[in-house]
């Protein structure tokens, strides 16, 4: 038993850990105060700040644009990968395939960015496309990332479904293709939603392959936010972290009470 | 519509002229170097209820999957009604199947589900809801159409998964373990239902199980499979009173096995010299075989007299000594052990409510059977 | 007979396209980058449009191929990139052990939670994952300053009367590797964790064990694919972080992402950066191919 007390002391510690910093953001961006230590009195002024910071908001709006645009495209091809991969059982290519889905899980955000920034220039240099950097490298790059966590979501969720599910409609006269729609889409829905709300969230994120291929003038909000912070604390970050955390918070709750009624509908 | 073998009088797989509705021509599977099924032939014939009985990994279900389009035979040919199946997928058979899991579409509505396959077939709307309702009526599910599948108990889902697989009027409707997720009370009643829906549509039925009981009640004949291989087909009292082999007399019921060789084969019985029983048993029909061959005298329980002294009337006696009497209700089942140390189970029906002469356990006793009670087996 | 031809070929065509979108995505967009950075590695660093030379040219008829290996040699010389390899490779070291110690206990404590309380737990653990990480890692910022609020913490009460030095020292780097990469280690510990027959921790106590003995030679061996997979999860990426030294690092901090990404965007050496980065793939291809391994075996046993 007193083991356990123990154990759970271990735990508690690592949750306050992991949410201390948090909280600090979400306090501090309320504080009258410049000075982060010193709690000068309840204030929205930085939120007001934030409004009218012109070059935080241009960054926002590109963050958005290609998050929702490489979310998307990410799931598509997220989709068809996984599908492959759990339905097709042995096809020529399959290594290579679910190597080249899995490697930009692990591979260092470094080293994706700086390639992928290389190849964009190759291309431009031998056709003439993309040219220049901007949304179009961006959308590119953070949909290609974010296939691998697409396909690992949506992996995980086609294996658990009940293949004979599949074969019922089949057997009922469904070709292929309709029985993709009719029976595997509906299924995936719950994983559809959480791996597009994945990506976005990873795309909305990213710093360092954002900063390797993208161009001048498209500056993503992570740009803007570190080049702010390496100078040291800012509270108008701070009142952007309050809001994006509360955003995220928001659509966190509704998916999983999304996904908890469409479990419940399936078991 | 044929009429299905109704009367279950009629014997189609005894007439020559009859011609066989499936026809499974040696028909094999291979996943890589494991056999599932091993040059499999089978004929089954227009209205039957043909059950595969096998325990898992025998096989069945694979052989089934093939029926349907699932998987590809590896060698052999599977025709339906005189059509060679090869390179058909499922969604071109005019066959259905019931799944073990019932697969039933989480996210539609029952109604939804049993209409699916006619909307694949582009039936028109009014006549989807006119079968859906007579099916729903059919399989007792009237007043549940707008339930979703996770509303339901086991045995409603089973009948929405046996609604589905029926209303596109199948030439043969595959059924993979239909009872088993039911229990044993429901499985009973819904064996007779099932009999009874296929002999009013007339479906054929193919039904996978491993319960050997159901196989008895449910089949018109049955196939019993091992190791990706058919042992022997035949209807359910062909098959439990004349086994070919000792697999089969082992696997369906509970059978005693004397080992032996033949010693004397007469115009109107045979004899069997036997080690086990230290005896030459005399068995009343002829057998195929020569004098010395190797065989096994098949015995059922049931089939078996224990008394304190028997008759000497009776052609096979032999003294025993009771281990041990297990009492199991309906009957009892005498566990005896032969001077030769052969162990040997003798079942009887519990006519008496209480008996005072029951035999008990540690008696000397005489057990003995006719001379038509056995059967030689030679596999 | 015709439609069943057709019904074939649709199936085999369906089919290829199906695996030939993923797979030409990917492939033109993530396995093609590497072949152009290993050119690149090799090519000659200039002050132009883009920085580097060509690796061929084809001038009257003569294919010229030059392959430039000076910028391989040029990592040798400088003990600066060897220094930040190894500072890269202990600093994700001595993280990753850190985050096993607090990881193991937790993933322990949720996967024995009563499974109402479970999914909470573990949602807890994923949701800071979810928020942004620069935000998370800049949080540290405004914590671990002088004038921060830890050193205010403890100023207050009493415990340090000079407020010390955090920020911008190794010791931060490891907090912000440590804090960043924690639900990594959690999660995959977790689902091994819970998927440990409770009867086999009974049964080893029904045998004598006490609960430590039961901990050491039942749950620990048994969780050992969990501990390699999170331990992978948090290394592999550490290694090459650049964030977190950036924020929370000092001048003294090596690390050979920050390196590279200077050899980049201040340097604009782009065939050296590109070298720096084949190295850098070169040290992580073990523990790559080590996790994909475990990843394929646990595909395989599910």
């Amino acid at each position: 038993m007193r083991r356990s007390v123990s154990l759970r002391l271990v735990a508690i510690f690592g949750f306050v850990f992991l949410y201390a910093p948090i909280l600090s953001l979400v306090v501090f961006s309320f504080n009258e105060s410049k000075l982060v230590t010193v709690w000068g009195g309840f204030s929205t002024k930085w939120y007001a700040a934030l409004l009218e910071d012109q070059q935080i908001l241009d960054a926002a709006w590109i963050s958005l644009r290609v998050a929702v645009m490489s979310a998307t495209l990410a799931t598509v091809i997220g989709t068809l990968a996984s599908y492959a991969l759990a339905r097709f059982g042995r096809f020529r290519f399959r290594m290579l395939l679910s190597g080249a889905v899995t490697a930009p899980l692990v591979m260092p955000e470094v080293i994706t960015g700086l390639s992928m920034l290389l190849l964009f220039v190759a291309l431009e240099g031998i056709f003439g496309w993309p040219a220049g950097r901007g949304v179009d490298t961006l959308v590119i790059a953070h949909a290609t990332f974010g296939a691998a966590y697409a396909t690992v979501v949506l992996g995980s969720r086609m294996s658990a479904l009940d293949r004979s599910v599949e074969e019922a409609a089949l057997d009922l006269g469904a070709r292929p293709l309709r029985v993709f729609f009719d029976v595997t889409l509906p299924a995936l829905a719950p994983a559809l939603i959480s791996s597009w709300l994945l990506v976005f969230t990873i795309s909305l994120d990213d710093l360092v392959v954002s900063a390797f291929v993208t161009g001048p003038g498209a500056s993503t909000l992570p740009m803007v936010i570190f080049s702010k912070v390496r100078l040291g604390v800012s509270p108008e970050v701070n009142a952007l972290a309050t809001l994006v955390i509360a955003a995220i918070s928001v659509v966190i709750v509704l998916a999983s009470w999304q996904m908890r009624r469409a479990a419940a509908q399936t078991r | 519509m044929t009429e299905a073998i109704a009367a279950r009088g009629a014997r189609p797989w005894e007439d020559p002229a009859v011609a066989p509705f499936l026809q499974i021509r040696n028909v094999t599977k291979r996943f890589g170097s494991y056999t599932a099924v091993n040059d499999v032939s089978l004929d089954i014939y227009r209205g039957e209820l043909f059950c595969l009985l096998g325990g898992s990994g025998c096989g069945k279900s694979t052989l089934l999957r093939m029926l349907a389009g699932f998987e590809t035979p590896t060698s052999g040919q599977i025709l339906i009604d005189g059509e060679d199946m090869s390179g058909v997928p499922p969604y071109l058979r005019d066959t259905n199947m019931m799944f073990q899991s019932y697969a039933l579409f989480p996210h539609m509505s029952v109604e939804k589900n049993i209409a699916y396959g006619l909307k694949r077939d582009g039936v028109k709307r009014a006549e989807v809801a006119t079968r859906v309702t007579e099916m729903l009526s059919l399989v007792q599910l009237d007043g549940l159409a707008a339930r979703k599948p996770h509303q339901l108990s086991g045995g409603q889902r089973q009948r929405v998964a046996l609604a589905r697989a029926l209303i596109r009027k199948p030439k043969l409707l595959m059924l993979d373990e239909p009872l088993g997720a039911l229990d044993k009370k429901l499985r009973e009643e819904t064996q007779r239902e099932l009999i009874k829906i296929q002999e009013t549509l007339g479906v054929t039925f193919v039904v996978v199980t491993h319960d050997q009981e159901e196989a008895m009640t449910l089949s018109t004949r049955l196939g019993v499979m091992t190791a990706g291989e058919i042992m022997q087909v035949g209807t359910p009292h062909d098959v439990y009173e004349y086994p070919q082999s000792r697999f089969v007399a082992d696997f369906i019921g509970s059978v005693n096995l004397f080992e032996g060789r033949i010693a004397g084969d007469f115009e109107d019985h045979a004899t069997i010299h036997s080690p086990d029983t230290g005896s030459e048993i005399l068995v009343s029909h002829g057998i195929s075989g020569v004098k010395g061959q190797p065989v096994a005298v098949a015995l059922r329980p049931e089939k078996i007299a224990i008394e304190r002294r028997l008759p000497e009337t009776v052609a096979n006696r032999l003294r025993a000594r009771v281990e041990d009497v297990s009492y199991m209700g309906n009957l009892s089942v005498f566990h005896v052990t032969l001077p030769t140390g052969k162990p040997v189970k003798v079942s009887q029906t519990n006519r008496l409510r209480s008996d005072d002469d029951a035999i008990r356990a540690g008696e000397e006793v005489e057990i003995g059977w006719d001379g038509a009670a056995s059967v030689v087996v030679t596999a | 007979m015709r439609l069943r031809a057709l019904a074939g070929w649709l199936r085999i065509e369906g089919r290829a396209a199906v695996v030939a979108v993923p797979l030409v995505w990917l492939g033109l967009f993530f396995l093609l980058p590497f072949v152009v950075l290993a050119k690149i590695a090799v090519s000659e660093s200039v002050i132009a449009r883009p920085p580097y030379l060509p690796i061929w040219d084809w001038a009257e008829g003569v294919l010229n191929i030059s392959l430039n290996f000076g910028n391989f040699q040029f990592l040798t010389e400088d003990p600066l990139y060897l220094l930040a390899y190894l500072g890269s490779l202990k600093m994700a070291a001595v993280s990753t052990v850190i985050a096993l110690l607090i990881g193991y206990p937790m993933a322990y404590v949720i996967a024995r939670a009563p499974s109402n309380r479970r999914n909470i737990l573990l949602m807890l653990v994923v949701l800071p994952f979810w928020t942004s990480f620069l935000l998370r890692v800049y949080a540290w910022i405004g914590i671990l300053k002088g004038n921060g609020l830890l050193n205010g913490l403890l100023m207050a009460t009493g415990i340090i009367h000079e407020p010390l030095v955090i920020l911008q020292t190794d010791f931060a780097v490891y907090l912000g590797i440590v804090y960043s990469y924690l639900p990594f280690m959690i999660l995959p510990l977790y689902s091994t964790l819970v998927k440990l027959d409770e009867a086999l921790l009974e049964a080893s106590a029904d045998l004598g064990a006490r609960p430590f003995v039961t901990f050491v030679t039942v749950t620990l061996p048994l969780s050992v694919p969990g501990i390699i997979a999170g331990a992978l999860l948090v290394f592999i990426p550490a290694v090459g972080e650049f964030v977190i030294p950036a924020l929370l690092g000092g001048p003294k901090t090596l690390m050979i992402g920050s390196v590279l990404w200077n050899e980049f965007f201040s340097n604009r050496d782009w065939p050296v950066a590109s070298a720096v980065a084949i190295v850098m793939l070169v040290v992580l291809v073990l523990p790559i191919g080590l996790l994909q391994r475990t990843q394929s075996e646990k595909e395989e046993n599910a």
